[in-house]
C-alpha cells in the first residue's frame, strides 16, 4: 500500500462529473396529455396513464422530442438519426410502473461539448450524452406518524438528462459549468432551469488520482444538493475526504452518498439499495423513431443566438465592456430589452450602464427577471433621455425608475406627480447659490485664492438646500462663475 | 448455466417476492427444468441477426402537445388503498 | 332454437323482425347462464351496470377479466387487483359500448394470462362445456366455455400465445388472433406488450367478422395501433377457396401431436383441396424453436409489466405481522407474494432472470433474435402461399389437473399458436372435428399481416361446407 510522504494536496487531480436533470416546461406530460405545471394541490394533474394504472399506455409528446434535439444542438451534439425508449425497471413508491421509461442505448444527442470560462481561462466540457426520460412523483415523509404521502403531478414530466464526461478539475469548474449550462439552456426557453422549484437537479461523481495517472480513481456519487453553491461545497467537502481517505493508506468505497446541507457534509444513504440491476430492455409499448435531416435542420433554424455568441458581438458590436456584456448576456430577457433598447436609443454604453446598475439592483430587490418589471424598452430610454436632457438629475432618475417600476407609470408621468424636475433655470439656482455663498465664506475665500476643490463641496451644499432637485452641473457652471467670475 | 437457490432468492428479492424456505426448493427445480429447456437457444447461429422488437413496423408516433382533461383529486383516490390528505399514503420510505 | 343458442348474426335477424327485443335476448342469456354456469363456472362475475339497450349490434357479450370496464370490477383473475374498480374504459370496450353491446358480465381466465388451462385463475377453474372433467383451454377460458355453452352470443378474449385460439379449439368455436396493432391494447392489462392482442370467440365465422368490424380500428392512445382503415370484414365471406394456396409446414407434425387431432386437420385440408384450394408443403425451420423463445420474450416483458402491482396505488396491499426488512420492502414482497399465484410467480422470477445483468444477452437479447428468424421463415412461406394450416393444439381437453404440475409440458400445448404472435400476423381458429371421446378438435390458418380477410374467406368456405360449427355441447 503505498504511503504518500509529502502532505503536498496538489499531488492529487480531482476529476469530476456531472449529471443534471431538467424538467422540459412543455404544456403536456411526457407521454400522457395531464397538464405539466408546478405547485398544483396533490394529485390533481394525473390520469390513468402517470398513475400507472393497469392497461395504460405511453404516447411520447412531440414537443418533448423537439426540445430535447434543441437541446441536443445547442450542446454541440450529434443528433441519433435513430432513438427509442427503454424501461428502467426498480421499485419505489414514486414510480407507478415500476419502471421509468428512459434511453439507454440509443439517446437523442451524443459527443457534445459546453465551452465554459472557469479562472479566467476557456476550458470545453465534453458532453458524453443528453436523452430524454419521465420524472417520478414526490414523496413527503411523516417521521412521526411513519408514513409517507405520494403526490403523482410530477409523474411523467418530461426529462432530458445531460451527461458529462469526467472533464471537470474542480469544483469552482463544475460551478461554473452549471451556471453555463443553465444560461444555454434558459435560452433555448425549453426549461426555466430553476433548482429552487426542482426543475434542475444535479448530481455529481467525483473521483481524484494521483497527478500524471491516466487511470480514473474510485469515484463516488453526491446527490441531494440544492444550490449550484451546495454541489460545490459537496464537491471541494468530498475532495478533502478523498484526499484524507487516501492519504491515511485507506480505499474509497464506491457509494452514493447525499449531501447534508445543514452539517455541510456527505452521509451515505440509510438505505442498503445502492447497488441496482436495472434491468434496461426496449420499451415494447413505445416505436423507434427516425429523426431526419429536415427535422435536425428545422429545428436548428429556430435556434435562438446562444449566450457565447451573444457575449462575443456585444463586446464588438456594441463595444461593450466584458463585465457588462456578461451582464447583459446572463439572461435572455435582458439582452433582448438591451437590443430593442437600442432601437430606439442607439446610446449602448449609456443603455447598458442603466441595465447593469439600476435595472440590475432593481430586479435583485424585486426578486424577478425583466420580464416580470413594468417597464417597456422605449419606457428605459424616455427615462434616460430625461436624464440626458437634464430634466432629472442621475440621483432622481433612480428613483423615478423605481416609482415607475412600482406604478406602471412612465417617466414623465412620474416626473410630473412627483415633482422631481430638475432645477435648471438659472436665476432660480442663483437665489440658492448665493444663499450657500453667504454660509460658508471660508470656502468661498479659499476657491477666490486658487484652489478649486471647494466648488464640489458648495454644490453639494446647494444640492442639499434644492432637496436633490438641482441640475448639480449647472450649480457648478454658475458656481464657478458666480466666485471666480470664470 | 444452471440457476441455484440463490439465485433464486436474488431474482425474488429483485422481483420484490418473498419465496418462503419450504417453497425454495420447488420453485428453484421448476426454474432449473425451465432455463434448461431455453437453453436450446444458445444451439442457433444469430450472428448478424438484427433482433426484433416490434413485430409491426410502426415508427415516429407522437402526441400533440395539448392538454386534456385529468382526474379531480376525487376520481384519483377512489382506487386508493389508503389516501391522506389527497395523497396516497404508504408505510415510511427510508432513504 | 331457443334466444340464447342463436349466433349474433341470427339474433341481428330476429332483432330485425321484431320477433324478439334486445332486452329479452339479454335476460334469455342471463337465464341460461344461472342455469348452466354453476357446472361450467365461466363467469367470475355479472355486469354491475345494467345496458342502456340502444344501438346497433345489442349483442349480449362476455368480457375477459382483463380488460378495464370503467365502474366495473377488473381483476385478471388476480388476488392482487381484487377489489380494483377500473375508473376508465379500455378502448375496445368504448367500442362495443358504441356499437350497443350489451355485456353479461365477466369471464375466467389464468391468472395474468399465464396458462392454457383456465386452471392458475385465482376464482378456480372454468370447466369444458363438451366435458366438466376437462378444461376449456387458456387463457380465455372463460370466454370459450361461455360461447360454447351458449352463456353468451359471442366473447371478447386476449391471446398472446395462443390463449384466443387454443381455447376456442378445445371448446369447438372459432377464435380469431387479429394482426398486432389492428385492435387497440389501451385497456387491455399486459401481459407481454409486444405479442397481446385482443379477439373474438364466436360461435361462427360470420359473428367473428361482425365482432372484429366492431373492435378493430386506430386508437391514437396506444403507440403500438396502427393506423390502417378497416375493411368490412363481413365482405370477405366467400365460398369459395379456388387457386387459394395452403401451406402446411413439416415441422407442424412433431412428437406429441394426437393421430385424431392429425387425422382431423388432414381430412379438412382434402376437403379444402376438393374445394379448389392448392396445398404445398412448406417449411418453418425455426418454429421447434418458437416455445422457448416466447418464454423468454414474453415472461421477461411480463416480469415488467407486472412491477405495477405492488400494493402502493391500487388492489390489494399485505403488511406481515411483524417488520422483516423495513415497512415498505415488507409490503411490496407480502402484497406480491400473498397477491400472485405460484405460476405468475414463476413467470415473474423467469422473466427477471432474462433480463438481470450478465443474463440480457444470453437470454432476453438472444430471443429477440431468434425471434426474427421465426418471423422471417414466415415471411419467406407467405410469398408464394395465403394461408398456412396447422393443428391449433396438438391434443384436445386434457383433464384437469392433468398438467398443471408440469410447466412445460402445459407450455408445449401452444407449440402451434405462438409462432403468429413471435411475427405479429393474424391466425384463427376453427373447429373441424371431434376426438373419439366427443372432445372438439381445431385447425389452425395464419395469414400475412393485415389480411384477416383471408382467414375469414377459407373459415368460411370451409365451415359452409361441414356441420361442425351447429354442434353444441349437452349441458
Amino acid at each position: 500500500m503505498a504511503h504518500y510522504e509529502t502532505e503536498n494536496m496538489s499531488d492529487f487531480e480531482t476529476v469530476i462529473g456531472l449529471e443534471v436533470h431538467l424538467q422540459l416546461n412543455t404544456k403536456t406530460k411526457i407521454f400522457c396529455s395531464c397538464a405539466n405545471q408546478y405547485g398544483c394541490a396533490p394529485n390533481t394533474n394525473v390520469c390513468p396513464v402517470c398513475l400507472g394504472l393497469p392497461g395504460t399506455l405511453p404516447v411520447l409528446n412531440q414537443q418533448a422530442l423537439l426540445y430535447g434535439i434543441k437541446a441536443g444542438l445547442a450542446l454541440n451534439a450529434e443528433i441519433s438519426p435513430f432513438i427509442k425508449f427503454d424501461r428502467k425497471n426498480y421499485y419505489y413508491p414514486d414510480l407507478p410502473k415500476g419502471y421509468q421509461i428512459s434511453q439507454y442505448d440509443f439517446p437523442v444527442a451524443k459527443k457534445g461539448y459546453l465551452n465554459i470560462k472557469s479562472g479566467g481561462l476557456e476550458k470545453r466540457i465534453g458532453i458524453t450524452r443528453a436523452h430524454l426520460e419521465e420524472d417520478a412523483g414526490k414523496l413527503v415523509h411523516d417521521n412521526s406518524g411513519s408514513f409517507s404521502l405520494a403526490d403523482f403531478n410530477r409523474t411523467g414530466t418530461p426529462l432530458i438528462e445531460i451527461v458529462t464526461e469526467p472533464d471537470l478539475r474542480s469544483p469552482q469548474e463544475a460551478y461554473d459549468y452549471l451556471n453555463t449550462l443553465k444560461l444555454t439552456l434558459q435560452y433555448l426557453g425549453i426549461s426555466d432551469c430553476d433548482m429552487e422549484k426542482g426543475s434542475l437537479r444535479c448530481d455529481a461523481n467525483v473521483s481524484i488520482r494521483p497527478r500524471g495517472q491516466t487511470s480514473l480513481g474510485t469515484k463516488t456519487e453526491l446527490k441531494n444538493m440544492n444550490s449550484f453553491r451546495a454541489v460545490k461545497m459537496a464537491l471541494e467537502y468530498e475532495v478533502r475526504r478523498h484526499e484524507q481517505v487516501i492519504l491515511a493508506g485507506e480505499k474509497i468505497v464506491q457509494e452514493t452518498l447525499l449531501w447534508d446541507d445543514e452539517k455541510a457534509q456527505t452521509r451515505t444513504m440509510r438505505s442498503k439499495e445502492q447497488a441496482h440491476d436495472y434491468r434496461y430492455f426496449p420499451d415494447p409499448d413505445l416505436v423507434p423513431f427516425t429523426i431526419d435531416y429536415k427535422t435536425i435542420d428545422g429545428v436548428r433554424a429556430e435556434l435562438p443566438e446562444l449566450p457565447q455568441a451573444k457575449f462575443a458581438r456585444f463586446m464588438s458590436q456594441y463595444g461593450l465592456s466584458e463585465y457588462d456584456a456578461n451582464i447583459l448576456v446572463s439572461d435572455s430577457g435582458m439582452a433582448d430589452f438591451f437590443e430593442a433598447s437600442l432601437k430606439e436609443y442607439p446610446q449602448a454604453k449609456k443603455i447598458a450602464n442603466w441595465l447593469s446598475g439600476p435595472v440590475l439592483m432593481e430586479l435583485n430587490n424585486r426578486k424577478t427577471a425583466i420580464g416580470g418589471l413594468k417597464i417597456t424598452p422605449a419606457g428605459l430610454v424616455e427615462l434616460i433621455a430625461k436624464v440626458e436632457e437634464g430634466v432629472i438629475s442621475n440621483l432622481a432618475g433612480k428613483e423615478v425608475l423605481t416609482f415607475m417600476l412600482d406604478e406602471g407609470k412612465s417617466a414623465e408621468e412620474i416626473i410630473k406627480e412627483k415633482s422631481l424636475a430638475q432645477v435648471s433655470d438659472d436665476s432660480a439656482l442663483l437665489v440658492i447659490i448665493d444663499e450657500v455663498i453667504v454660509q460658508n465664506p471660508a470656502v468661498v475665500e479659499q476657491i477666490k485664492s486658487g484652489k478649486p476643490n471647494g466648488i464640489g463641496f458648495l454644490v453639494g451644499q446647494a444640492m442639499k438646500r434644492s432637496g436633490g432637485r438641482a441640475n448639480p452641473k449647472k450649480l457648478n457652471e454658475l458656481i464657478t462663475r458666480r466666485i471666480t467670475g470664470a | 448455466m444452471s440457476i441455484t437457490k440463490e439465485d433464486v432468492k436474488y431474482i425474488a428479492a429483485l422481483a420484490r417476492i418473498d419465496v418462503p424456505e419450504d417453497k425454495l426448493e420447488g420453485f428453484t427445480k421448476t426454474l432449473v427444468d425451465i432455463v434448461h429447456y431455453v437453453e436450446q437457444l444458445q444451439k442457433l447461429n444469430v450472428d448478424n441477426v438484427k433482433p426484433t422488437s416490434h413485430a409491426v413496423p410502426v415508427g415516429n408516433v407522437l402526441r400533440p402537445d395539448v392538454i386534456k382533461p385529468s382526474f379531480t383529486n376525487q376520481e384519483a383516490l377512489a382506487i386508493a388503498v389508503e389516501a391522506k390528505d389527497g395523497s396516497f399514503k404508504v408505510p415510511l420510505v427510508i432513504e | 332454437m331457443s334466444l340464447h343458442q342463436l349466433t349474433a348474426h341470427d339474433l341481428l335477424d330476429v332483432f330485425k323482425s321484431r320477433q324478439a327485443t334486445p332486452k329479452e335476448a339479454y335476460d334469455a342469456v342471463l337465464e341460461r347462464i344461472k342455469a348452466v354456469d354453476p357446472k361450467v363456472k365461466a363467469y367470475v362475475r355479472l355486469a354491475q351496470h345494467k345496458p342502456e339497450f340502444k344501438g346497433e349490434f345489442q349483442i349480449p357479450i362476455a368480457i375477459k377479466d382483463i380488460l378495464c370496464i370503467k365502474g366495473e370490477e377488473t381483476t385478471c383473475a388476480s388476488r392482487i387487483l381484487k377489489g380494483f374498480i377500473s375508473p376508465y374504459d379500455s378502448g375496445v370496450t368504448q367500442r362495443v359500448k358504441k356499437s350497443g353491446g350489451t355485456i353479461l358480465g365477466i369471464v375466467n381466465m389464468d391468472e395474468f394470462a399465464f396458462g392454457s388451462s383456465c386452471e392458475t385463475s385465482c376464482y378456480g377453474p372454468t370447466y369444458n362445456p363438451w366435458d366438466l372433467k376437462c378444461v376449456p383451454g387458456g387463457s380465455s377460458g372463460g370466454s370459450a366455455a361461455s360461447v360454447a355453452a351458449d352463456e353468451a352470443m359471442w366473447a371478447l378474449g386476449s391471446d398472446t400465445g395462443g390463449s384466443i385460439r387454443q381455447p376456442a379449439s378445445f371448446c369447438g368455436i372459432v377464435g380469431l388472433k387479429p394482426t398486432y396493432g389492428r385492435v387497440s391494447r389501451y385497456g387491455l392489462i399486459a401481459f407481454a406488450s409486444s405479442l397481446d392482442q385482443i379477439g373474438p370467440l364466436t360461435k361462427d365465422v360470420r359473428d367473428c367478422a361482425l365482432l372484429m368490424n366492431i373492435i378493430s380500428g386506430y386508437d391514437d392512445r396506444d403507440s403500438t395501433s396502427v393506423n390502417e382503415p378497416v375493411p368490412d370484414y363481413t365482405k370477405a365471406l366467400v365460398n369459395d377457396v379456388r387457386g387459394l394456396k395452403i401451406g402446411i409446414p413439416k415441422e407442424a407434425f412433431v412428437d406429441g401431436l394426437d393421430a385424431q387431432v392429425r387425422r382431423s386437420v388432414e381430412e379438412a385440408l382434402d376437403l379444402l383441396k376438393k374445394l379448389g384450394a392448392i396445398v404445398k408443403e412448406v417449411s418453418l425451420p425455426h418454429t421447434p424453436y418458437a416455445v422457448a423463445t416466447y418464454y423468454i420474450v414474453a415472461t421477461a416483458e411480463a416480469s415488467s409489466n407486472l412491477a405495477r402491482f405492488d400494493g402502493v396505488r391500487y388492489g390489494l396491499r399485505a403488511l406481515p405481522s411483524r417488520i422483516r426488512k423495513n415497512a415498505l420492502v415488507d409490503m411490496y414482497e407480502e402484497t406480491r407474494s400473498k397477491g400472485f399465484g405460484d405460476e405468475a410467480k414463476r413467470r415473474i422470477m423467469l422473466g427477471t432472470y432474462a433480463l438481470s445483468s450478465g443474463y440480457y444477452d444470453a437470454y432476453y437479447l438472444r430471443g429477440q433474435k431468434v425471434r426474427t428468424l421465426i418471423k422471417n421463415d414466415l415471411d419467406e412461406v407467405f410469398k408464394d402461399c395465403d394461408v398456412i394450416m396447422t393443428p391449433t393444439s396438438p391434443t384436445v381437453a386434457f383433464k384437469v389437473g392433468e398438467k398443471i404440475s408440469d410447466p412445460i409440458s402445459m407450455y408445449l400445448s401452444d407449440i402451434y399458436t405462438i409462432p403468429a404472435n413471435l411475427a405479429g400476423i393474424p391466425a384463427i381458429s376453427i373447429p373441424c372435428g371431434f376426438s373419439k371421446s366427443g372432445l372438439p378438435i381445431g385447425l389452425q390458418l395464419m395469414g400475412k399481416a393485415f389480411d384477416e380477410e383471408m382467414l375469414l374467406r377459407v373459415s368460411y368456405t370451409y365451415e359452409q361446407n361441414t356441420q361442425w360449427h351447429t354442434m353444441k355441447p349437452k349441458i
